[in-house]
């Protein structure tokens, strides 16, 4: 028997994305594993890892093509990591790249590996598309035919509308409906106010830029196919300019609030970040950011049980926090991932309404309110865009290295994720 | 790193291009000896004439480096002829260039090397001797323009009382392929001396460079020479060029440093990262630069500033915080691109050659501090270098910049880099506050 191992904190090395584009931008012609072959390459670069073998890397992409199935391997073969460095895939919705990191950190937590690389990627323009569902019948009985009769008989199933075909859509299996027309019906739910999303919006944008200008991304972004800087950023924004887009989401409903501004855009992108034990840092010199302290995951059932689809988050922040004896004003920085402005807005609604943390969190209290100026300070998906899987990677490194300027402090990271899910975690300042 | 391709040279080197040219008596650019790992020295046997000083350890180290030395009239293709001419004293003494070194240099091979070592022309010598040294100045620099098949001549003027370690990098560096584009240049080492590399084919083995301008063209070349030699090397650059930069920072096994050298926490920024990732700098490379060419009276004032702050300000700005923050210290060495533009001038580049030149200047004046702290700080200045950016000038514009050097072509990127990696060696600790030329003796900035 091998001694019972005591577990430790993952340390955050640091990070490496590229800038994100939009869908059908810059990396239209790019795919998942070039965008993901690339990413590890400039993480390589940046740390000097050319050559290493790692514990493992664990990365993934929402929207994924059928030849994909071992993308991170690829990815880890193409690069100029050891190719002797394992990989797998992790999908879990948005909250992809958090949840892999949370993968990785516990096994080095468990002294099961020494270092990793996770997050993820993903491609909105280089969508897989496949063929109609009635051909993919028809060809699986023409590939199962034997005799040529049986191959004739598969061949008269063939009809004209079967050309058209099967696209992925960014809906709810379950609903049928899209993820902002499910936002929109918890937006209303919660009267969050059209203002309140585009000043939430027109602050990603100013502190993303601001953050750029002062060179906070240069040890977190590297260039990608010409583009230098996320290509939804606006930095000259404003809330006349916010004010004058029309709803696009629940715009049947009178006083619909969300537009394509306080909306993330589909975007293309990828961002891993490189966890370690701190004896495996030091040994290559490495820096500490940040530990990983801990991390929860909730699901809520959107369908049947009366909760809003992005609204898991607020149920896996009071458990992490309670498992940790800490309250909601212990933080130093707030990383919520912006997948609609109101998305935030409303989680952040729900910890101070008590009614709400009486009836669906069993809670005394209300979990209570942030200090607003702490909330996604360099900016959030709104101004970076949100290439599905690559957005918690690119939230991890962002909080590590803010704490790391910091000095010292705590930070929380919320990301919502399809299928009602949500993941949230903690990092301290090393 | 990208170059154009010099078609023509490629062309007269061919055998129907070769019979066509000699007819016509076309310029035959040479097929350049470049430096590879673990080749020799010397292309052949080496012929040392001179009775002084340094004669008999020039002999030793070239038979320590396995070449052949062999008497001067024996009828073997010479790889080098080198004159020890420190004791040369009089107009008459001068009569051994003639005979015996001219007959040595007629038997000089391809790519061969006419190296003449001599004593500094000062004020204070009797003006027979300042003469018959000085003489050796432009004795030099005309048979470089002789010399045909890709040899070369150069000067190096050793100071009285230097000890063999204090020259033995720098007569490797003129002797080898490493020196391929250097011609006609005049170098000057003193006398401060340290142990030589464990091995010659890794003088950089363990050291920390910075390379900064590193993500293309000459920047990219140096960053991988300094690898090849041993160095440890971080490669910065501007953030926007951050996927280029990573490329040459894995090709080199090095770091990549996303820095804007003229942000006022450049310097910081590079120290921190050299500190905490290599545990100090050892070498510091200013490649980065930009050119904004605009005739002067046309010159609008962003590109008047900017070339200026990149080539020159910022250099000055990020040595004088390294060497107060003591981040340079005892071995350091600096390399600083300068360009003949700054010593010849180009119509069109007042803002660059000002820049250029300015380098220089700061060189030369930085220099006695910098032998303080047993550092040294140099300055290279290339001429017609085959970039991406060469590749865009204009065709008769391309064609005249390359024809019109005694080597009769462009120089490559990895010959600037060669010759950074001397200046940057332990060993080169003697040569301090000098601008050598990377240009195969161009006609302008002689």
């Amino acid at each position: 028997m091998s001694p019972t191992p005591t577990p430790r904190r993952a340390a955050v090395v640091g990070g490496n994305r590229i800038p994100f584009a939009r869908s059908g931008g810059r990396y239209a012609r790019a795919s998942n594993q070039d965008m993901l072959t690339t990413t590890l390459d400039g993480l390589v670069a940046r740390f000097g890892l050319q050559g290493e073998r790692l514990g493992e890397v664990a990365a993934g992409a929402v929207l994924k093509h059928s030849r994909d199935f071992n993308l991170t391997r690829e990815s880890v073969l193409g690069s100029r990591l050891d190719p002797s460095t394992p990989a797998y895939d992790v999908q879990q919705a948005c909250g992809t790249g958090l949840e892999a990191a949370i993968l990785v950190a516990n096994k080095i937590a468990l002294g099961q590996v020494e270092s990793g690389i996770a997050g993820g990627v993903d491609s909105a323009s280089d969508a897989p598309i496949a063929v109609n569902e009635d051909l993919r019948h028809v060809l699986l009985d023409l590939n199962r035919a034997r005799t040529p009769v049986q191959r004739l008989k598969a061949l008269r199933g063939l009809r004209p509308g079967q050309v058209v075909p099967e696209t992925p859509r960014n809906g709810e299996p379950r609903t049928g409906l899209s993820m902002g027309e499910h936002a929109a019906i918890t937006t209303r739910e919660w009267d969050i106010s059209r203002e309140a999303q585009d000043a939430l919006t027109l602050a990603s944008h100013q502190n993303l830029a601001a953050a750029y200008d002062r060179g906070f991304l240069d040890d977190l972004v590297t260039p990608y196919l010409g583009l230098t800087r996320d290509q939804n950023l606006r930095a000259d924004s404003s809330m006349e300019a916010l004010a004058k887009l029309k709803p696009v989401f629940g715009a049947d409903e009178p006083g619909a609030t969300m537009t394509a501004g306080n909306s993330t855009p589909l975007s293309d992108g990828s961002a891993l970040v490189l966890l370690a034990s701190d004896e495996w840092a030091a040994a290559r010199r490495l820096p500490v950011l940040a530990h990983l302290v801990d991390a929860e995951t909730a699901a809520v059932d959107y369908v049947h049980g009366g909760e809003g689809l992005l609204m898991a988050p607020a149920y896996a922040v009071p458990r992490l926090l309670a498992r940790n004896g800490l309250s909601l004003g212990d933080f130093d920085f707030y990383e919520i991932h912006e997948a609609f402005a109101s998305t935030v807005l409303t989680t952040l609604a729900a910890w101070e309404d008590p009614r709400f943390c009486k009836e669906r969190l069993g809670l005394d209290a209300p979990l209570g309110s942030i200090d607003r100026s702490r909330l996604n300070v360099t900016g959030s998906s709104l101004a970076t865009g949100h290439p599905f899987a690559a957005t918690g990677g690119r939230i991890v490194a962002t909080l590590a290295k803010l704490l790391h300027e910091k000095g010292s402090g705590r930070g929380l990271i919320s990301i919502c994720a399809a299928g009602g899910q949500g993941v949230v975690a903690i990092l301290e300042a090393a | 790193m990208t170059t154009s391709t010099d078609r023509y040279r490629s062309f007269v080197n061919s055998p129907l291009g070769s019979s066509i040219g000699k007819r016509l008596g076309l310029p035959r650019p040479a097929e350049l000896r470049r430096h590879s790992p673990g080749s020799p020295l010397l292309d052949g046997p080496a012929v040392v004439l001179g009775s002084g000083a340094l004669a008999p350890d020039v002999t030793l180290l070239l038979k320590a480096a396995g070449v052949a030395v062999v008497d001067a009239d024996s009828p073997d293709r010479l790889g080098a002829v080198v004159l020890d001419a420190t004791t040369l004293s009089s107009v008459a003494d001068l009569g051994v260039l003639r005979d015996p070194l001219g007959p040595a240099v007629r038997r000089l091979g391809p790519s061969g090397r006419l190296l003449v070592l001599a004593r500094a022309a000062d004020t204070t010598d009797e003006p027979a001797v300042a003469a018959a040294r000085q003489a050796l100045d432009g004795f030099v620099r005309s048979a470089a323009k002789e010399l045909r098949r890709g040899a070369t001549a150069n000067l190096v003027v050793v100071a009285e009382d230097a000890e063999p370690a204090a020259w033995e990098s720098t007569v490797r560096f003129f002797l080898s392929a490493r020196s391929a584009f250097v011609d006609g240049q005049v170098v000057r080492v003193g006398v401060a001396a340290t142990n030589a590399p464990d091995d010659w084919d890794r003088p950089l083995e363990g050291r920390v460079a910075v390379v900064t301008g590193a993500a293309q063209g000459i920047g990219a070349a140096i960053a991988q020479t300094l690898a090849r030699d041993g160095a440890r090397v971080v490669c910065a650059d501007l953030p926007a060029q951050g996927e280029r930069l990573a490329v040459v920072a894995n090709r080199a096994r090095g770091t990549a440093l996303q820095v804007d050298i003229t942000a006022a926490d450049a310097a910081e920024r590079i120290a921190a990262h050299a500190d905490e990732r290599y545990g100090g700098l050892d070498i510091l490379v200013h490649n980065a630069g930009i050119t904004r060419d605009k005739l002067l009276v046309n010159m609008p004032e962003a590109q008047w500033s900017a070339v200026l702050a990149v080539n020159l300000e910022s250099q000055l700005r990020i040595n004088e915080h390294l060497l107060e923050q003591k981040v340079l210290g005892s071995g350091a060495r600096v390399v600083c691109a300068a360009s003949t533009s700054g010593i010849a001038g180009n119509r069109g580049q007042t803002n660059y050659a000002a820049s250029k030149a300015g380098i220089i200047g700061m060189v030369r004046s930085a220099a006695p501090a910098f032998a303080d702290i047993g550092a040294t700080i140099n300055a290279v200045a290339p001429g017609f270098i085959e970039t991406e950016m060469t590749a865009r000038m204009p065709f008769a514009t391309r064609e005249v910049a390359r024809r019109i050097c005694s080597l009769q072509q462009g120089g490559q990127p990895v010959d600037v880099a060669e010759t950074i990696g001397w200046l940057a060696q332990t060993a080169s600790v003697a040569v301090n506050g000098q601008v050598v030329r990377v240009c195969g003796q161009s006609l302008v900035g002689a």
